[in-house]
């Protein structure tokens, strides 16, 4: 299953796309509707819950909201909290493949950092792995990380071997408030710099109105919290703890996505908050982000897209959300393809049949 | 042929950066793998990133076969050199470029220490990945390795601390990969590089990510009498939602020879030590040591010895760090190996290799990474008689089969190599390899950058169109086409 079907596609030079949960499958550079569909629905067994080594193998299709059940039994979780689309449909193959994340990256990194292993098929019918299924490995080429983001655009991701973490005992989020882009940017960078245990460190803006925040885990995130709510203060913020944070998050998580504007993934850094949260002001937008990453997800006018850009050059600005037409009039990706990049993919993908035109390859 | 690279090596870096006599070659013929030697044509040591791209292109032009070398530290021959091929060293690019604070980013060169990046970063920040080989071993070298060290179970592995770099391809081509920003467009070639092992092309400039400083760090070391018992203790640790810092294992050989070379104090006749280190804040550092000791007690600690100051300490780790030079003081030679298991099966590996030391009538000493499963067995062995140290080879190689069959992996943090390449098949079937080889063969279709390493077979990459030509390689007997 899959497999076949790709091996097929490649003989006949059919260009495919793959389809885990469909939430995402709009992203990328649009193209005509594709010959053939892969879907990973079926691919859809835990394989393998380790839970004194805190690993799992999962096939690609398994839906990442049923996969954190599972884990969440026995207190473990796989450290990626990406917005899952309706009906939390987003798979694992398709949180990998699009190298999304949500705010515990801050702590446990992004899809590439907590995939250990990774089985493939390619289009001339190699079906390979790499990796391992221990948390500790460098013999190989470390390909998981090259298929992590890759859109779908090498080849179809059948199994991942995933590092699971402990989930912490306790959380509780302090959040700080304030209607000065400066303020929100430095409350933030402080957060980021303090030394406390912190699962997630976001920032939001909207409407002249910001914040920062901070959770906070552990045996002692309620004392570590109220030392994050001092540096909020000293920044200049109004402080809140919040112990039940869950729709707090959540909302974060939903920041990164809009069914009717532009969503635009802004790669920037910490020290430039200030100015992304101006600019963003300026075009009437709205913004969440990963404080210390420097990454932002903006929702805007499509038609402000480009001004954005403009605003935030030289920072990349990646569309991910936006009307098919909108999509259309611009390079969503703002990349050129570079050579490496272009024969990696024809190693790969010799056939050229995996999503093409989607990728700035 | 031969002298026409040579002058232009020269032309490129200065005479005094292009090494030819034959005694100053020897310095190059090992990393610190030292069972391996191979004396290379000549070594260069470019000053910049221009000087690099001159060298790789006329090594290119030349189709002469290159291997990049840091501080020459590695432990699995990644940086031997190719029979009549060059050294590249890049010790003379050690300069840290950048330190920025407010974006916890810093620029350094490939040459600069590992234990200097962090240093840079300090005293508010620092480099998590510590090797044991810290004070020299190269950034540029970690990147090659992907190098891991005491504090991985927690912080992470290079390659989660490397987020640009300044890449010189075989053929002299100048590319950036990612930045100080994440998430840049396009295939992350960055995360196929690090732990590439120098067959990709060198690294020129590194941006790395580095992190506050703790504000609390406590540590402690456990007696055992069997190092099941310090077992248990690290698997209830890990289950309790305790993430260490370190957690580090050493067994009664191992003790025996550390505390005979640093006078650290550790009782002789233990079983094992478990050495955990907490950091993070202080109020949870406070309370999770707490339930660290509880656990070491219920485990059957002989005794606990917890540091009250750094210099205590550094004394504790003074031992595990030295754990590896002491073996000396036991065996006139040994065998470091480096495999990794899945933690939990710990207790039937450890089994094992105890078999089979007995078996082998060799000693075999234990030095672990015990939160990540990741093994350093010591075979310790007497290279005077003849025969032995293949016997202690092919020991060795039985405890990585143990490995693998546990579920694990033949290395964990000190790469494949020319060591280790014959025990790849153990892991990895052939589309596995055509995979790997797929991504290779993108970067350096001529097959230039340390061919022989990593691959078990020799391989190239057969796509030049028109009729067939006789690769340099193949001509020189390194490599079969496939």
């Amino acid at each position: 299953m899959g497999a076949e079907q790709v091996a097929e596609c490649g003989r006949n030079g059919k260009p495919l796309r793959v389809r885990g949960g469909g939430t995402k499958f709009e992203w990328g550079t649009p193209v005509d509707d594709p010959d053939v569909v892969v879907s990973t629905a079926e691919l859809d067994r835990i394989v393998e819950h380790n839970e004194g080594d805190l690993t799992a193998i999962l096939e690609a299709g398994v839906p990442l909201a049923r996969a954190q059940k599972e884990f969440a039994g026995s207190d473990q979780m796989l450290a990626l909290d990406p917005p899952l689309g309706d009906d939390d449909a987003a798979t694992i193959g398709g949180v990998i493949a699009t190298g999304d994340s949500g705010p515990l990256r801050h702590r446990y990194g992004a899809p590439r950092d907590l995939v250990l292993g990774m089985t493939v098929a390619l289009s001339d019918g190699t079906v390979a792995k790499s990796g391992s299924k221990v948390i500790k490995n460098v013999a190989g080429y470390d390909l998981a990380k090259l298929f992590a983001g890759s859109f779908g655009t090498l080849g179809l991701i059948l199994q991942v071997v995933v590092r699971l973490h402990p989930m912490p005992s306790e959380t509780v989020t302090v959040l700080g408030r304030a209607n000065d882009p400066e303020v929100v940017a430095r409350g933030a960078s402080e957060l980021a710099h303090a030394s406390l245990e912190k699962e997630c460190v976001d920032i939001r803006w909207d409407g002249g109105e910001g914040a920062a925040m901070a959770q906070l885990g552990g045996v002692t995130a309620h004392a570590q919290a109220e030392a994050a709510a001092r540096v909020l203060a000293d920044a200049g913020m109004e402080t809140e703890i919040v112990e039940d944070d869950d729709k707090l998050w959540a909302e974060q998580r939903a920041g990164q996505r809009s069914s009717d504007r532009a969503v635009v993934r802004v790669s920037g850094l910490q020290a430039e908050l200030a100015r992304t949260i101006r600019a963003v002001e300026s075009l009437g937008g709205s913004l969440v982000g990963r404080a210390s990453l420097g990454i932002s997800w903006v929702t805007v006018d499509p038609a402000r897209i480009l001004d954005l850009r403009r605003e935030l050059a030289p920072f990349p600005c990646v569309v991910l959300d936006a009307p098919r037409d909108v999509r259309e009039s611009l390079d969503v990706w703002d990349a050129e393809p570079s050579p490496l990049a272009q024969r990696v993919k024809q190693r790969f993908d010799p056939a050229g049949v995996f999503a093409p035109g989607t990728f700035p390859v | 042929m031969a002298h026409k690279l040579i002058d232009e090596l020269r032309k490129a870096c200065g005479d005094d950066n292009v090494v030819t006599h034959p005694h100053q070659l020897r310095t190059y013929e090992s990393d610190g793998l030292l069972r391996y030697r191979v004396t290379p044509r000549a070594v260069v040591l470019p000053g910049s990133t221009e000087e690099v791209q001159a060298v790789l292109r006329a090594c290119h032009r030349a189709e002469v076969p290159w291997v990049a070398r840091g501080s020459g530290t590695g432990l699995s021959g990644g940086a031997l050199p190719v029979e009549e091929g060059i050294v590249i060293s890049v010790n003379r690019m050690n300069r840290v470029l950048e330190v920025d604070l407010p974006n916890q980013r810093m620029v350094v060169e490939p040459g600069v220490t590992n234990l200097d990046v962090s240093k840079a970063a300090g005293p508010t920040h620092f480099y998590p990945p510590d090797p044991s080989s810290q004070i020299v071993c190269s950034i540029g070298g970690n990147v090659a390795e992907n190098s891991g060290g005491a504090h991985c179970f927690k912080y992470g592995f290079t390659t989660n601390y490397v987020t640009g770099l300044e890449l010189v391809l075989p053929d002299g081509d100048l590319i950036q990969l990612g930045g100080k920003e994440l998430d840049r467009p396009g295939y992350d070639l960055l995360g196929a590089f690090v732990g590439s092992e120098g067959t990709l092309g060198i690294a020129t400039r590194i941006t790395v990510r580095i992190v506050p400083v703790p504000e609390a760090i406590r540590t402690l070391v456990a007696f055992f009498e069997h190092t099941s018992n310090a077992g248990h203790a690290v698997s209830d640790i890990v289950s309790a939602g305790i993430v260490p810092g370190a957690i580090e294992m050493m067994d009664s050989l191992a003790i025996e020879a550390a505390e005979g070379a640093t006078g650290a104090g550790y009782p002789t006749d233990a079983g094992a030590a478990l050495v955990v280190e907490l950091d993070g804040s202080e109020a949870e550092c406070e309370h999770r040591f707490e339930e660290v000791k509880e656990v070491c007690d219920r485990n059957g600690a002989t005794g606990i010895r917890v540091a009250q100051d750094e210099a205590e300490r550094q004394l504790i780790w003074k031992a595990r760090k030295a754990a590896f030079a002491a073996m000396g003081r036991v065996s006139t030679h040994y065998y470091v190996q480096d495999g990794v298991i899945p933690r939990t099966r710990l207790p039937e590996v450890l089994e094992k290799i105890d078999r089979l030391s007995k078996e082998y009538g060799m000693p075999v000493a234990n030095v672990f990474h015990a939160g990540d499963g990741n093994l350093h067995p010591l075979v310790c062995y007497d290279g005077h008689t003849e025969g032995e140290a293949e016997r202690a080879e092919e020991l060795s190689g039985k405890i990585l089969t143990a490995c693998v069959e546990a579920g694990g992996s033949i290395t964990g943090e000190h790469g494949v190599g020319f060591d280790k390449k014959g025990y790849m098949p153990r892991m990895f079937e052939e589309p596995d390899f055509d995979a790997f080889q797929r991504l290779r063969c993108a970067f350096d279709p001529a097959g230039m950058a340390n061919p022989g390493k990593v691959m078990p077979t020799p391989r190239l990459c057969g796509e030049v169109p028109g009729p067939y030509r006789q690769h340099p390689l193949e001509a020189a007997g390194i490599a079969e086409r496939f």
